[in-house]
Parts: C-alpha cells; structure tokens; sequence
C-alpha cells in the first residue's frame, strides 16, 4: 500500500471523525489491515552511502555476530541492520566519524594480530576480538576505543533488529492492534501472582 | 469597510481554549479561535505507524536522538518541546527550569497522559487546613458541576471508590487491570495503601459519536477515532460544523489593545504564514494560551495606562508559579521474567494509587501525592532495550536472551505531588532577550522548597517498599523528571508515543543516597499553572472567581493560570471545569450587557 493511499484513507477517516460521525469496529480493522500491509521490508540491495564497500561489508559482519540467527530465526543480518545503520549515519556528521574511525580501529586491531582486516578473518579470531572490546571491564589505553565503537554499534543494531519487522515477531510483541475490549491477562496474572507471592 | 469586531477572540486551543470554543458555539455566540501553531490534521497522526514505516524509526531525523538529548516524542501528536526554534525563554540564574509549549490546534491536550482527577474538596481549601498557600474563592461545590459535564462530554475511565482524596465521578468502564497492575495492587494492600483502576480520558463505550477505546496504547500520537480526549477533534471540529467558530491558525498573539476605559478592543499579533503584523478587533477575549504564555501576553500588554501590564493592577501576573513535584522510581521484577506474552497495550495507565495518607497529620511534608504505575509489554522502539544491553553487556545469543528475560519486566513507579506556592517561583519578562517576532519573552525563576523535597523523600521509600514486596531489582534512579526514564504510565518504550519518557534531560539530583532526593526539574512534569490566578480580592489576585480580570472586565483567562494551588491531581480536568464555567459566566454576562 502507498504512502498515497494511506494517507487517503487516514483523511476519510479523519472527515468521518470531523463531521461527528461514529467509526464502527469495522472500520478501524480496516484502517489496521491497510496501515499493516503499508509494512516496509529491509533493503534487499543496500547501496552504501556512508560507508566504502569494505567498511560495509565489516559493518554487516559486526551486525550478524550481534544478532545473529537463533535456531534459524533470522538475526540482524536478515533484518536489515546494516544498511539502516548506513543510511541514518550517513545524516549525522558524528555518527559518521564514529563509524569510518570505529571500523578503521578494528582493521588496525585485527592487523595488529597477524590478519589482513577484520572481515576477512577467521570467525574465532573475530569473537575473540570481540570477547574484549564488548566488555568494560577491558577498558585499557590500547582497547578503550574499541569498546566505545563497539557499545555504539551494539546498540544501533540491537535498536536496528527489534525497530525492524523480523525484530518485533522475535520479540513477541503483541499490540498494536484494534480490540473490542481489554479482558483480563488472566494466564499472565496466575504466572505472575504465583511467581512472585503477593 | 469596518473592520469585523468579533463577539469573543480566544486566544490558545489547547483543553481550556478548546472547551470555552465548544460550549459557546453551543450556546450560539460566535468565536475566533486563535493558535499560534498550524491546523491539525488527522491523517498527520503516526497512530498504529510502526516503527520501520518510518524511515527513521524514531531515532528522530538525522539521528539526533543518538547525538543531541533526546525529545522522546517522535510519533506523538505534539509539534512542540522543551525548545522551539525562534522562540526562546530564559532562565535566571541558580534557576533549573524548562518550559513545554506545544503549537498545534489541539495543543498539549492532543498528547498528553490523559490522568482525569478532580480535585479533593479539601484542595480547594488548603490555607484553612494547614496554614501554607492561600485558599481558592471557589469550592468543590461550585466545580462539581462542571466536573459532571466534563466527564459526561468527554468520557473518563474509572470506578466509584468513595476516598476523600479522589472523588467520584461519572466514569466509563475501565479496561481490566495488567499483569503488573495486579501486582502492584497487591502489594500495596499489605502496605496498607488502595490502589484503583485508572481514570483516564478515554471512552469504552460509544459516547457522542464517538467511537470507543480500540486499546492500541497510542493515546500520546493522537487517536484517529477521537476515542480519547483532545480539544481538537472532541471539541474543535465538531464546535466548527456549528458555522460559528472561525480559526485563525498560524497566528502568533503580540499583545492585547485596550481603549482609554480599560476594555481590550483588539489582539494585535503575527501572522507566521507572511510574517506581517495584524490585529483583530473584539468585544471580548479570553486568553487560554497556557499559563504563562497567558501571563506573557498580560505583561507584554503595557501601555501608559497599565505600565505593569494589562489586568495587573495587583503585580501579580506572573507570580505563585507552580509545577507538580514528580519522581519516579523503577524495579526489574525477575518474577515475570518467562510470563506468558499478551497485549498489554491498553490505555496507557490502568492503576493509580490515589493519596491515602490525606487525614495523617504525622508526615513531615504538607499535602500529598498520588502514584502513577506503567509496564507491561510496550512496542519496541530506538532505545527501548539500550539499558539492558549495557548492563548485560557481550553480544550474540547471550545478549539476545538478556533482552528477551528482561522485555516486559519492568515495573515503575511515577510520584505526582502538591507544590506550595512560593516567592522564588514566577515568570516575568527578561528585559534584554525578545522572540523572532521582537515579541519579549519570560524568564523563569523556580525554587523547590522542604515541602516537596520532603515528600519526593516520603515517595522514594514509598515505591521502593512497594516495589521490593515482590522482589524487584530497584534500578538506578536518573532523569529530568526525577527517577529513572521508565514509564509511569504503562509504556514500556521511549517510541510508544506517550509524552511521559523524554530522557537525556540534565538530572536534577544524581541518587538516591545524596542529600537531595531525585526530584523533577521546575516545568518538566509540564503542570504549569498559578500565574494569574483568582481570587476575592483584586490587590492579590488579577482574577475574580469567575477568571474575569478584576480591571478589565472584557477580558476572561481560561487555562491553567487561575489555579490558587496545584493540587496533585493532574491539572487539566480542572482547566477543562472551570473553563466550562467561564464560558458559561462569560456567556450570561455577554446576554445580560455586561460585557
């Protein structure tokens, strides 16, 4: 569904509401159904716009250990991260210089241990790269900036996965939807009443 | 040709401007509505958007929300903020304070929490009871009235309880309470302390063409089928089909004209649409731009009959300023960590503990608070998982399995409480900074006394209490308004659309354990009111009881200004009440020839 169409619907609805008329139940299904096929998928073919291709293909690496797919559930990689992470960077002057000098430092890191970048690494000398600088407790003159870059892409991509429509299913987040009424959580409440002993 | 002049200007549209529009045009007297802000328009709501439909995802445009303090209100139906560019305030020295200010048609009300309490009958008259303040000239008698009408017209959730502190009203059928609800229900009743379903202006049944509650939890983004109450579409729009309300939106008031008796004659103001300077002429006005935009415009209107500004003959505009005392305290409950998923979406809050301890003359603080709860499972957002990543730290299946234990476990606590008016909190004009427009602008002044210092102490051990009964990890308490970024009112997201989450505000007070208890900063509750206030008596107060100026009989204020205290319940059920009552009092005196 277009942004147009949407949008048209959204001013019928609104004229309805203007001229005191009453929206039936059916009605606002209507408006979740259309609302919910206007759903916008991840970027098949990302064209990177912040970062040079290989900056972008380390990005989507960092993204897919991050969150990675669980028991085949799709992870970061398949939800888009990557090229969100890109685009909104690709706006911020800040966002931008801590992405081209985080990825820059990881490179220099990986260098350092004896590899050629860190994309192109053996996937247990990139964990283990990451088991450092994913922790605070590492914090040291030479890793500190490696832990800062990587608190940033962390929560960009945790952000990216659980904002995107793979994220949400994952979740188990259940709203956003029209109800005819709000009846007791009665399974939740005997879970929770016996869990906690109030 | 004559210019038109104009049977009644009201100036602002939010829950005072919108409600005196409506019961006018009912009453068949003509109004211009002036706002300062654009039209709205429904099919502008972001309500049922998900995050992903917007390129951004909430994270604001340009991902400023990573890289400059967060609004927190990136779906909601606001247009406005803390700051707005073009048009600033400022603030005195040793003075911590920040001032909202929506322009929309509909203003804060289209996003707003939508707590309805009418005040106690005991709020009415606080001097009387315990010596601090001042008393209103009107009782909960006079109000009740128009209390009734107010929920009768625009529907409140709730249930009859019979405590003192939260009267009845005329309730629609609240939605069941949430999981968390019952907890915290429970946990209360060992302490002693009722806790009841929310009210809230949200209609569950069919009400004047209104559609009922779908339960999307979107109330703070505005709702397309006007099921809660905003002056916009439950008053504005349908006060427009009468054919006699005019609004002239864009339209920024400068200052108000009045003639040698003293009578206002016209709005002198800016339209922003060319940026020319215009003027309407009236017969009457009555100002509901928000307290101390109201104030500001009073002050702005010298003249060398009025030096002080217009209906200030007492030197009082601008004074007795007061905001609500807030601050919250949250708990991860490890108890509902594997709870059974469900749509905890609702309407926002559906449990408050009105203030139980309203006879008890043994605290060390005057007057009360009440508690506001939220949780549940809110719709993920930018940064709705930020905090438990830091904490949990790592990456991969054991950080994802972090952030499925903890989604929906949140528990928090949000304290609204009385402040007593004092002399170190008012707005005036800064004599050296004006607008884009050159229109001067405030300054704000704002103090804290022992009394609220006192009570946010009184709440913290309060909600830790509470929050411990069923074995919640109390979380560090933060943010502008004065506890930990989580909700109080049933969001669990900083994307959900409810105005109650704006972090990256500087904090007040960094802990608990310092000597200052974590109290919200002057303004950020956003329950400004008190800056001209009523009153008997005209060399204290700029209003009469009916919010008429005592000096200038055309002129009538319907927001949050005329409040003499502010109680703890949220204020705008008593802006909408006693606007009701101006416009009818207005209305009377318009037929009588009065005005």
């Amino acid at each position: 569904m277009s942004d147009v169409s949407r949008r048209d619907v959204l001013r019928r609805l609104a004229l309805a509401v203007i001229a005191g008329g009453a929206l039936d139940r059916a009605s606002a299904q209507e408006v979740h159904h259309l609302v919910a096929q206007a759903q916008g998928g991840p970027d098949a073919r990302h064209v990177p716009r912040m970062l040079t291709d290989p900056e972008y293909r380390t990005l989507e690496r960092l993204t897919d250990l991050i969150v990675p797919v669980e028991n085949g559930a799709p992870g970061a990689l398949a939800a888009g991260a990557a090229a969100w992470i890109d685009t909104i960077s690709s706006e911020n002057d800040e966002l931008t210089r801590i992405y081209k000098q985080g990825l820059a430092w990881l490179d220099a890191a990986m260098k350092r241990r004896g590899a050629t970048d860190f994309v192109s690494a053996p996937p247990a000398e990139q964990t283990a790269l990451l088991d450092l600088i994913a922790y605070r407790r590492n914090a040291s003159a030479e890793l500190s900036p490696g832990i800062e870059f990587f608190t940033w892409v962390r929560r960009m991509t945790v952000d990216a996965f659980y904002t995107s429509e793979i994220g949400i299913r994952d979740i188990d987040y259940r709203g956003n939807s029209a109800m005819a009424s709000y009846p007791p959580p009665a399974e939740a409440i005997a879970y929770a009443l016996k869990r906690s002993g109030v | 040709m004559a210019q038109a002049v104009h049977d009644v200007v009201v100036i602002g549209s939010g829950a005072g401007g919108g409600t005196v529009t409506k019961v006018l045009a009912d009453l068949g007297i003509s109004v211009l509505l002036m706002e300062a802000g654009p039209m709205l328009s429904m099919a502008d709501l972001k309500e049922h958007l998900w995050p992903y439909q917007v390129p951004h995802r909430g994270a604001g445009e340009r991902g400023q929300g990573y890289t400059t303090p967060r609004s927190g209100f990136t779906f909601s139906a606001t247009f406005g903020g803390n700051q707005i560019d073009g048009e600033p305030y400022t603030v005195a020295e040793g003075s911590d304070f920040s001032w909202f200010r929506s322009r929309i048609l509909g203003g804060r009300t289209n996003h707003y929490g939508r707590v309805t309490l009418r005040f106690a009958d005991y709020d009415f008259k606080p001097r009387s009871r315990d010596g601090l303040g001042f008393d209103w000239p009107i009782s909960y008698e006079d109000l009740a009235p128009y209390y009734d009408k107010a929920e009768r017209f625009i529907g409140v959730t709730g249930t009859a309880e019979g405590i003192r502190s939260a009267p009845d009203g005329i309730f629609q059928p609240p939605g069941a309470l949430k999981a968390h609800d019952v907890l915290v229900q429970r946990a209360c009743a060992r302490l002693g302390i009722r806790a009841v379903p929310a009210r809230q202006a949200v209609i569950t049944t069919p009400t004047n063409g209104r559609a009922p509650c779908h339960y999307c939890g979107q109330c703070g983004r505005g709702c397309m089928t006007a099921s809660n109450y905003a002056s916009s579409y439950v008053q504005i729009f349908p006060a427009m089909q009468t054919g006699r309300v005019q609004v002239l939106a864009n339209a920024m008031a400068r200052e108000l004209i009045a003639d040698d008796t003293g009578k206002v004659t016209a709005v002198s103001y800016v339209d922003k649409t060319t940026g020319t300077e215009q003027q309407v002429r009236c017969r009457t006005v009555v100002l509901a731009a928000s307290a101390c935009e109201s104030a500001r415009l009073l002050l702005n209107s010298r003249s060398s009959r009025n030096p002080r500004g217009l209906a200030n003959e007492s030197g009082t505009v601008g004074r007795y300023l007061m905001d609500t005392v807030g601050s919250s305290l949250s708990a991860q409950v490890p108890a509902l960590s594997g709870m059974p998923h469900y749509n905890s979406d609702g309407y926002g809050g559906h449990l408050y503990v009105p203030w139980w301890n309203w006879n008890n003359k043994g605290l060390n603080f005057p007057r009360g608070y009440h508690i506001e709860v939220g949780g549940g499972y809110g719709m993920p957002g930018i940064g709705s998982f930020t905090g438990i990543v830091n904490r949990a730290e790592g990456y991969g299946l054991t950080m994802k399995r972090a952030i499925r234990d903890a989604y929906g476990t949140s528990i928090g606590l949000a304290g609204r409480g009385e402040m007593i008016p004092n002399e170190r909190s008012f707005c005036e004009i800064d004599p050296n900074v004006v607008d884009r427009w050159g229109i001067p602008v405030l300054r704000f002044h704002w103090a804290w006394s022992d009394h609220e210092l006192n009570q946010v102490r009184h709440m913290q051990q309060t909600f830790r209490a509470i929050l411990e009964s069923f074995g919640g990890r109390i979380q560090p308490v933060g943010g502008g308004r004065g506890g930990q970024q989580a909700p109080p009112t049933g969001q669990a997201g900083p994307q959900t659309g409810q105005p109650s989450t704006p972090a990256g505000q500087p904090m007040t007070a960094p802990s608990v354990a310092s000597a200052r208890p974590p109290i919200s900063r002057g303004g950020a509750i956003i329950h400004e009111v008190g800056t001209v206030r009523m009153g008997s008596d005209r060399r204290t107060s700029p209003l009469n009881p009916f919010c008429q100026a005592h000096d200038v009989r055309n002129l009538f204020v319907a927001d949050g200004a005329p409040f003499v205290s502010n109680p703890d319940k949220n204020p705008t059920h008593t802006i909408i009440a006693l606007a009701w009552r101006t416009a009818e009092y207005l209305a009377e005196e318009m037929r009588k020839g009065h005005v």
